[in-house]
């Protein structure tokens, strides 16, 4: 039984093409919806506060406005402050295409795990990391510096969760995990509650979202991501906007598709369950979006060294998570 | 095996031509480039030898009554090859990066004889032999860390390891003399038949881990390691981080799985343990280090511990009898081994370029040197993205099969297993994460940035021959990564005898998936992440420089309007550090920081003093030393006795040890 055989084996007739068009298709949808995802949380935001806001497709124009201007290098940059933004990208890109949006069983879902995920996160951060100290300015630095603090702590949390969904479901493998959750009675589990907590303050953390990092302002000096990318312009930036949007549309499909799997189309499904899986992936998003507007304005940004605290009760929660599923695996 | 013994005689006539030619130029050509050629014969012999049967040979030298008995097994063969691999790129290095020693004749004629001391340690298969070739290695590599002996730094690094050393030797002796039992079979096909009894086998196996780890660097006898490897000569380092270390592993392995059998759940729990801490310690340390080369040691003791907790997976499977997660475990700790004599001999001989080109390993004098020197700088980004476990590189490969095995049994029956698995996820997931941000200081402060000193700014790209061997070693990275099934299939004939079975055939899959177990529990595809994330960014680029502007202007750096030129505002590898220093090091190395704030008028420039305590010195051995020293206080009175009272003690010595003998027999 190898991988290929074992994602087609739902395809039956359908064969390879169609597989490939719904992978195609999947990987195009993420890139053009994550813009509006973003548009959305902040129109939430607005109405909370009762203006009116930019209208939601206000990242499509700014990602547009973004492509068509000239590139400001600083004069020592080096070939990888240019080369990091589309390092940063793919490697979104990639991650954000293994994780099931609205189907499982994608054909190419056995190329990477979850731990893969976790991985091409990590390597988008360091090419960032990376190119926010290029330049040598005080602020880039101190970014990068934060950033791989933050890092420190939220991707072995993220490890945690993901261990815990992958011995509940007997599976690191994204689709695999989300066929268990669906199809099995699963019920309501203490380790499962943990992680999904887990996942919430590290997809806070790892968008820069408040209490965390404040994705609004652009001169604070509690910022991270926004420090890190100062010295970026042009198509560069533009490259990094779309990236950090893909990177919170792929946290909201992974919570989506891990805890909440209703409506996911499968291998085999028919058009219209394709269609209604899609429908029910957008009414995911949307309420997801509504909840980070509201916790964003709900809290305060925290200190940053209060920050490890926050991140390390996550850590806690899965490792908590892990250790009630190997002591019995029915917690 | 017929490789052997050219190998050997070519060692020892390198050795004798660097006593002869230490000072010449030609000297260093004839020694490494020999050196170069006797590890590529090594390396073939280890390839052959993997899935080949066992070869012994019986040599008339060593113990009279047993001779020097040497075996070459899959196992053998495969830390061979390793050591093939490991000696090959710094012998190549060696070749450009000798010319600038200051001292060849005090490296030239120990450099063969600790590449020999290692090989013999693989292939040694009596006590004797392997107690021999485990000195040699020791005392060889002792003299290169002398190499360059004036700093004080260097001296004391030598007198620690000295001690380390033979404290190591002192344990595997005692560990052996167990082994071999009162019938004193010192030959290890005579201890694999002998089944010791429970409480002398875990005597045996804890001499064996504190020797052999206190070699490899485990918590707490790692003390010796960021001292020793970085005082030597860099090539010499990499050879001792890169290769020596997994030697130590090869000892631990050769011993606790194969001389002595089948062990208890509990020793597997021991090793997961001190594999755990050993991990997270290791790199919290380097995470803190503002010396490039301390910082690379204190990332192999994390790299140890990583290899460790993956064979202590493989012990608690062993234990229960489930083979398949055994041969993952044990073939995650091996490939492992691999990984990390790749990256770190790249990495030990990047350290020696920037070394070479700007005199120092301060991080707080170096900086920008991503454009003098382009080259080095490339190979060192490949380094430190394989290290930080970043896929498709190498490092990240392994790690994730060591992540599997670990998913791989929630339901194992002992309690202790139970919680140490899980713990040990946690370490491993930490210290990853950690290894990444250890990374991006190192590589950020060292190349990226404005240039922290006039060297790091007049810095010249280092020789050919050394570039080539820093390009080689980045591509061997990648292509491991690209390619890991290769390397699991050839790993199968070594674990298959110690697992009792193997992992599935990995180069039947599609595409060169690997499958740990079986596809449906989780499966990752090296080159096709490669190739995707290769395909993402070219297309993106490409797309964007077609829609969008495709101008460039280079102009002075932003930074929120205010840049100051000096280089000093940039953070440097304290202040990058400094966070983690705050959150990790205040738990666990008592970090604290103070202002020192001139009062007014005081024409002195502020500052922070930073404190760093290592708690394993002062538990451990600052207790150690001075109980030592208050008993040898005392005993200084036993030397200046009549020779009636000396009688009087031997007399009274030999009663006891009658007294001892009638109560045993």
């Amino acid at each position: 039984m190898n991988g290929i055989a074992l994602a087609g084996a739902g395809w039956g007739g359908q064969g390879l093409l169609a597989a490939l068009l719904i992978q195609a298709g999947q990987m195009a949808l993420v890139l053009l919806a994550a813009p509006l995802l973003v548009g959305i949380v902040r129109k939430a935001k607005a109405r909370l506060q009762r203006r009116r806001g930019a209208s939601v497709l206000q990242p499509y124009r700014d990602l547009r406005r973004l492509l068509g201007k000239e590139v400001v290098l600083a004069e020592n940059a080096s070939w990888l402050f240019r080369t990091a933004p589309y390092a940063i990208f793919a490697a979104t890109w990639v991650a954000a295409a293994l994780v099931p949006t609205f189907a499982t069983g994608l054909i190419f879902s056995w190329t990477g795990d979850l731990i893969v995920i976790t991985a091409l996160l990590g390597g988008a951060r360091f090419a960032l990391a990376l190119a926010g100290m290029d330049i040598g300015t005080s602020f880039g630095g101190l970014g990068a510096s934060r950033e791989v603090m933050i890092a420190s702590l939220a991707e072995p949390a993220m490890l945690m969760l993901v261990f815990c969904v992958a011995i509940v479901a007997g599976s690191t493998q994204l689709s695999s995990v989300a066929a268990y959750m669906l199809t099995q009675p699963v019920g309501l589990r203490v380790s499962l509650a943990l992680a999904l907590v887990a996942l919430c303050i590290v997809a806070v953390a790892e968008n820069g979202r408040v209490p965390v990092d404040n994705p609004a302002t652009h001169l604070e000096l509690t910022m991270v991501h926004e420090a890190m990318v100062l010295e970026y312009s042009g198509r560069h930036l533009a490259m990094i906007e779309l990236a950090s949007a893909l990177k919170l549309l792929l946290f909201a499909s992974l919570i989506g598709c891990l805890f909440f799997p209703f409506g996911l189309a499968h291998a085999g499904s028919a058009w219209t369950g394709y269609l209604l899986a899609i429908g029910l992936w957008c009414g995911k998003l949307l309420v997801m979006a509504g909840l980070l507007g509201t916790l964003e304005l709900s809290i305060a940004k925290m200190r940053v060294f209060r920050v490890p605290n926050f991140l390390g009760a996550a850590f806690m929660f899965g490792l908590l998570g892990v250790l009630l599923l190997f002591v019995s695996r029915g917690m | 095996m017929a490789l052997i013994g050219p190998a050997f005689g070519s060692f020892a006539l390198l050795a004798a031509l660097g006593v002869v030619l230490g000072r010449h130029a030609a000297g260093r050509w004839l020694v490494y480039g020999g050196s170069l050629l006797a590890c590529l014969l090594l390396l073939a012999t280890g390839i052959g030898a993997l899935d080949a049967p066992p070869e012994t040979l019986v040599l008339p030298v060593g113990l009279p009554w047993t001779g020097a008995h040497l075996r070459l097994d899959p196992l053998s063969g495969a830390f061979l090859a390793l050591i093939g691999i490991g000696g090959a790129g710094a012998s190549l290095f060696a070749v450009g990066y000798g010319r600038d020693e200051h001292a060849p004749q005090r490296v030239l004629p120990f450099y063969p004889a600790f590449l020999a001391g290692m090989t013999l340690v693989v292939l040694a298969d009596d006590a004797f032999s392997f107690l021999f070739a485990w000195e040699l290695m020791s005392l060889a590599s002792w003299a290169l860390v002398m190499a360059d002996h004036r700093p004080d730094a260097t001296a004391r690094a030598g007198y620690v390891y000295l001690l380390m050393a033979t404290f190591s030797g002192m344990t595997l002796l005692l560990a052996f003399g167990l082994l071999a039992g009162t019938g004193g079979g010192y030959a290890f096909a005579q201890m694999r038949a002998a089944q010791p009894a429970p409480f002398i086998a875990g005597l045996a196996f804890a001499l064996a881990l504190i020797g052999t780890g206190a070699k490899a660097g485990l918590v707490p006898l790692q003390v010796w390691l960021p001292l020793a490897h970085p005082a030597a000569p860099s090539h010499v380092s990499a050879l001792m981080s890169g290769v020596m270390t997994k030697v130590a592993i090869y000892g631990f392995l050769r011993i606790v799985l194969d001389l002595l059998g089948a062990a208890a759940w509990w020793q597997a729990v021991v090793v997961l343990a001190l594999g755990g801490i050993t991990a997270v310690f290791g790199v919290l340390q380097a995470v803190m280090e503002r010396d490039l080369k301390r910082l690379l040691a204190c990332s192999t003791i994390e790299n140890v511990g990583i290899v460790f907790v993956a064979i202590g997976l493989a012990m608690a499977f062993r234990a229960n009898g489930i083979a398949g997660g055994a041969a993952l475990a044990l073939t995650a700790a091996l490939f492992h081994c691999l990984n990390h004599t790749l990256f770190k001999s790249l990495l030990f001989q990047v350290s020696g370029a920037v070394l070479v080109a700007t005199g120092t390993r301060d991080l707080e004098r170096l900086g920008g040197l991503i454009h003098r020197l382009p080259v080095t700088a490339i190979a060192a980004l490949v380094g430190c993205a394989a290290i930080a476990a970043l896929p498709p590189l190498n490092g990240f490969a392994s790690e994730w099969l060591i992540f599997q095995a670990v998913l791989l049994r929630p339901d194992l029956p002992q309690w202790g297993l139970k919680l140490m698995l899980p713990v040990d996820g946690a370490l491993l997931a930490l210290a990853a994460a950690l290894a990444a941000a250890c990374f991006v200081r190192a590589y950020g402060i060292v190349f990226l940035g404005r240039p922290r000193s006039e060297a790091a700014a007049v810095a010249q790209e280092v020789d050919p021959v050394s570039r080539a061997a820093m390009l080689i070693f980045a591509a061997l990275c990648a292509l491991a990564g690209l390619f890991p099934g290769v390397v699991i299939d050839a790993l199968a004939p070594v674990v298959q005898p110690f697992a009792g079975g193997r992992m599935p055939v990995q180069l039947g899959e599609d595409w060169l998936t690997v499958v740990p177990v079986d596809a449906a529990r989780g499966t990752y595809n090296g080159l096709l992440v490669g190739v995707f994330i290769l395909g993402s960014a070219a297309l993106a680029a490409a797309a964007v420089h077609r829609l969008g502007s495709r101008a460039v202007r280079r102009g002075p750096a932003w930074d929120c309007g205010f840049p100051d030129p000096r280089p000093i505002t940039q953070y440097g590898g304290d202040s990058f550090a400094q966070p983690l220093r705050r959150v990790f090091g205040s738990v666990v190395f008592q970090t604290q920081e103070q202002v020192d704030m001139p009062r007014p008028g005081e024409m002195r420039a502020a500052a922070i003093v930073k404190s760093i305590r290592d708690p394993v010195w002062d538990l451990l051995y600052v207790p150690l030393g001075g109980f030592v020293a208050r008993l040898s206080d005392r005993m200084n009175g036993l030397q200046f006795l009549t020779i009636r009272r000396y009688l009087g003690f031997v007399f009274a010595m030999l009663i006891v040890l009658l007294l001892a003998l009638t109560v045993t027999q």
